[in-house]
């Protein structure tokens, strides 16, 4: 699979999505410069973590003005796979390619941390190979995690199955306890109605190298091999 | 271009308010041959501040050991320190101090110290891949402590997690000494392949130089002479001294800096931090043994009618000063280009030997450059010291002033809920500790970071370690206790000790008693740096924490120290692994709760000794522990430091929310046994399929090492009787923090 990672002035877990891609999981991966217009044939599109544009005027908010974007959404439109992580799930949710907002957490602190998540469903791209009963150790670090949509869109998204992960305690429940930003329905990750949109505020890049003990992560990663190659 | 000096002369009134002494004004004077304008005065002022010259404590440094097999640079030869780790890779690292910004700005102050820290370790070439802190505060209970640790942790964390290096270790402190003067220190290491670091150096005639990055604006002028001089009341008015920082900027300098090195048209490199332009501009051109011409019209500004003077001492952040290979200016402009930051020529290179700054076709300055920088024509002072009474009233503690106590558990909860000993989860949780991928010990946990070297079978083990209160107490014991702690930690975690950063915060150095505490502590430093062979790469001095009506801080010499794992396999971790696994204790048990946690905060007793410290028996103990980890023998290793023996198992428990039961030593005090702090002792677990094996080695060393006990399923238990469960005392150990903070 040819996965393309895209790079923001401030992205910062480019690096890392690569090193996961590339040496682990053995694919091609370009890096795509925010100013290019040419995704090269990629299969899938990553936007990565970090500060794009500093996350100055609110997270996201700026980088989906950056000239890859409009043909990011085109080839979205197209049924073509993008994939957003934290700060990439901002950015997708700013561009209006996924529904609904990420707020402030309700601690207003950032948070670095192991969370535990759960899959929703095993039908979408990113879960088909996760077990829907097991909670995966994954880290979340952010200060705007907080997703938000409204009651009409969340019951419309629950509707669907566009509801990827929400966050809950080591056992697979999910509770108020394990939600670490207050996010509405403890969600964690979501689709677009097409579902070849994805964005989660966990990053599985961080959990998918064995040299760090946790490869819960890369369980996403084998799903998206698992689908595009079948 | 006219060659006609413009502003006025200037007068020993003039040197005195910029914190000149009468005869550094003359020496000045002397140098120039003339009396120098207001412009270099002012030029001389900063490059002879304490901050920068080190005038006040560079004698006694240098008696520091500084040379190692595997030292790459030493101490003074470039911004970090440099350490060959094998593979064809070399590690830079340092710490530094940023207190006095952080005591008035806490949020802006720790946030510069960390953009700071990391441009030491990118001018030189190298990727800095882990960043770590060590905090000093006052009492936590204080409104304005709170305010403090509220401000330094965020102005940490959203400067470090937007430049997106993972925090992968520090330490938090709160004693009522710091109290006005929070210590606010931060290290970075960063990688880089042998023989492709820059130096700091100009050379090359006509070469040009240019300015990088941000545009320079009126913050932080002044700031090295602020951080030259004590706290006080007025300290509020300084506030133009404190810089500003901008993370995204930092994040762009990094990648266009690396970018730009890699096109081979870079002479010499140096970032801006303490005395801007002025600083960079004289020590790089001292060291190449040039001169420069500086046009100051042409750096871009961030505001209108800026003097020259403060042009030239701009203290803005996340600005480079770099010397390019004449004709390959358009590669290094490309660059910048690409990462959308300015890039402008400020200058050349000449062969007089001298700084000339001009404005608007004016010749500002004119000024040797080798007469401003340390190792060249700035001062060195040798200062008096004597020692203090306390020193020898300390010496009259004796345990039995103690009575024996007989609530042992509720100690035990008081300390396990004790903000020097509890949970810094509050604080850690705040920073991304694994951006970058390379944080091992993040489902690990070990006496040291363990950051793993991608595309090699290496890691480095990295550390910092100070118990100031030991140092305190005496300060070459003390000193040569964080040394070894140090040391220990690395050790504990399956690394070799390698080499050693300081950050040494003392109060004021005209203060004999101060300085007598900053003398022995370099000789105790120096005494355990040779034993443990980490010779000093670096760091920083920091003088003048005290405030006019507190007195000086503890004297706290941080010791940031690198350790080296040719193999990560060999790492080693803290935690309890299974309930039945033995625990041992290796090192003397010792009658002693000197300068202990429990006798300092439980007991109240401010000034004992420091606590048992014998360094050929450290040493001995952590070679034991090296060989069993060596030889896969031990499940677990853990040092005993602050808290003593039974925070210590607390510590190991946790993790697995496993438990302890152990027996106490008849020899030994019940609250020495399980609250002392003598040190030099490690704590192993050994499952039963080695016992044999460990026991026989145990033998051989002729060490000290007893089984005290054997891990459980949750239950804490001493000399068999119940000491509450480890759900019980995990609340309270890692609520602690947030329960004052929060």
């Amino acid at each position: 699979m040819k996965f393309g990672v895209v790079i923001f002035p401030g992205s910062n877990c480019d690096h890392d999505m690569i090193h996961v891609l590339r040496n682990i999981m053995h694919q091609e991966v370009v890096e795509l410069w925010h100013k290019d217009t040419d995704l090269q044939g990629c299969d899938m599109i990553i936007l990565p973590g970090g500060f794009s544009y500093g996350d100055y005027l609110r997270s996201g908010a700026i980088a989906r003005f950056s000239p890859i974007m409009e043909h990011v959404i085109r080839f979205s439109e197209k049924g073509g796979y993008v994939f957003g992580v934290c700060n990439g799930f901002q950015i997708l949710c700013e561009a209006g390619m996924l529904p609904g907002a990420l707020l402030h957490n309700d601690h207003h602190k950032f948070n670095c941390k192991n969370v535990f998540i759960k899959a929703e469903n095993n039908t979408t791209l990113i879960t088909s190979g996760v077990d829907t009963s097991k909670a995966l150790k994954i880290p979340v670090a952010h200060g705007e995690g907080r997703y938000f949509a409204d009651a009409e869109v969340l019951a419309q998204m629950n509707a669907n199955g566009q509801i990827l992960f929400r966050y809950c305690n080591e056992n697979g429940a999910v509770d108020a306890a394990s939600n670490p930003n207050g996010a509405l329905e403890n969600i964690a990750g979501v689709c677009n109605a097409g579902k070849n949109v994805f964005g989660m505020m966990p990053h599985p890049e961080r959990a998918a190298d064995a040299v760090l003990g946790n490869e819960d992560g890369r369980l996403l990663f084998e799903s998206i091999l698992a689908m595009v190659k079948a | 271009m006219t060659k006609t000096m413009y502003n006025p002369i200037s007068t020993s009134d003039d040197a005195k308010e910029l914190g000149l002494l009468p005869e550094e004004f003359e020496h000045i004077k002397q140098l120039l041959g003339r009396v120098p304008n207001f412009t270099e005065l002012s030029i001389y002022s900063v490059m002879w501040s304490e901050h920068c010259s080190y005038k006040n404590s560079i004698s006694w440094l240098k008696t520091l050991p500084r040379k190692g097999p595997h030292l790459l640079a030493e101490a003074g030869d470039e911004n970090a320190g440099l350490v060959d780790i094998g593979d064809g890779l070399a590690c830079a690292f340092k710490i530094e101090s940023h207190n006095h910004p952080s005591a008035i700005e806490p949020y802006q102050g720790a946030a510069t110290g960390v953009g700071g820290i990391n441009r030491d370790i990118f001018t030189m070439g190298a990727r800095p891949i882990a960043q770590l802190n060590s905090l000093r505060f006052g009492p936590i209970e204080s409104e304005k402590t709170k305010w403090l640790v509220r401000g330094v942790v965020k102005g940490i964390g959203n400067y470090g997690n937007a430049f997106g290096i993972p925090t992968v270790g520090g330490e938090v402190f709160f004693d009522e000494c710091y109290n006005t003067n929070p210590l606010v220190n931060a290290m970075s290491a960063g990688i880089v392949e042998v023989g492709k670091t820059v130096s700091a150096i100009s050379t090359g005639v006509g070469n040009p130089v240019y300015i990088v990055g941000s545009a320079t604006g009126k913050d932080g002028i002044h700031g090295a002479a602020f951080a030259s001089k004590d706290i006080s009341a007025n300290s509020a008015e300084d506030l133009p001294s404190v810089q500003v920082g901008d993370p995204f900027t930092e994040k762009l300098l990094l990648e266009a800096t690396l970018e730009v090195i890699a096109t081979g048209a870079v002479v010499g490199m140096q970032d801006m931090g303490a005395a801007g332009i002025i600083c960079s501009t004289s020590e790089m051109s001292a060291k190449g043994e040039h001169g420069m011409n500086i046009f100051l019209e042409k750096v871009p500004t961030r505001q209108a009618n800026m003097q020259a003077w403060e042009i030239l001492l701009s203290e803005s952040q996340e600005r480079m000063l770099i010397v390019v290979e004449k004709g390959k200016e358009k590669l290094v402009e490309a660059v910048f280009e690409k990462w959308d930051l300015n890039c402008a020529i400020i200058g050349e290179v000449t062969d007089s030997k001298r700084l000339n700054f001009f404005m608007n076709g004016e010749l500002l300055a004119d000024v040797p450059a080798e007469s401003l920088v340390l190792g060249g024509g700035a001062p060195v002072y040798q200062r008096e010291y004597s020692e203090p009474a306390y020193f020898a009233a300390s010496k009259n503690f004796k345990i039995e002033q103690i009575e024996e106590p007989t609530n042992l558990q509720e100690i035990a909860h008081y300390l396990s809920g004790h903000p020097n000993l509890a949970s810094k989860r509050w604080v850690y949780e705040q920073y991304d500790s694994m951006v970058g991928t390379v944080n091992m010990s993040t489902n690990a946990p070990s006496d040291a970071a363990i950051v793993n070297i991608k595309n090699t079978n290496r890691a480095i083990a990295l550390t910092v370690d100070c118990n100031a209160r030991y140092v305190q107490a005496d300060p070459e014991q003390g000193t040569a206790i964080a040394v070894s702690e140090a040391a220990r930690n690395i050790t504990c975690s399956g690394g070799e000790p390698s080499a050693v950063t300081n950050c040494l915060n003392f109060g004021n150095p005209y203060n004999p008693h101060v300085y007598w505490q900053f003398v022995h502590a370099i000789k105790g430093m120096s005494k355990a740096c040779e034993k443990f062979k980490t010779p000093v790469t670096g760091g920083n001095v920091s003088f003048y924490n005290q405030s006019s009506y507190d007195g000086p801080v503890f004297p706290t010499p941080t010791i940031g120290m690198l350790g080296i794992l040719p193999d990560r396999n060999n790492r080693m971790t803290l935690d309890f692994k299974k309930a039945g696994d033995m625990i041992f204790l290796l090192g003397e048990s010792v009658n002693d709760i000197s300068s202990s946690e429990y006798l300092y905060s439980y007991h109240k007793v401010k000034n004992s000794p420091a606590p048992y410290f014998d360094l050929q028996e450290e040493y001995a103990v952590q070679e034991f522990v090296k060989a069993l980890i060596k030889r896969k023998i031990v499940n677990s290793a853990h040092d005993v430091s602050d808290g003593g023996l039974f925070i210590n198992l607390l510590e190991s428990a946790i993790p697995r929310n496993l438990g302890f039961s152990i027996g106490t030593d008849f020899e030994i005090r019940k609250d020495a046994f399980l609250f002392g702090e003598a040190q030099s002792r490690i704590v192993v677990t050994v499952d039963e399929a080695h016992e044999e094996m460990f026991l026989e080695l145990a033998l051989d060393s002729e060490l000290a090492v007893s089984c005290i006990g054997q891990v459980t399923e949750g239950e804490i238990l001493v000399d068999d009787a119940p000491f509450g469960t480890v759900a019980e005392y995990k609340q309270t150990y890692n609520d602690a923090l947030g329960a004052h903070l929060n």
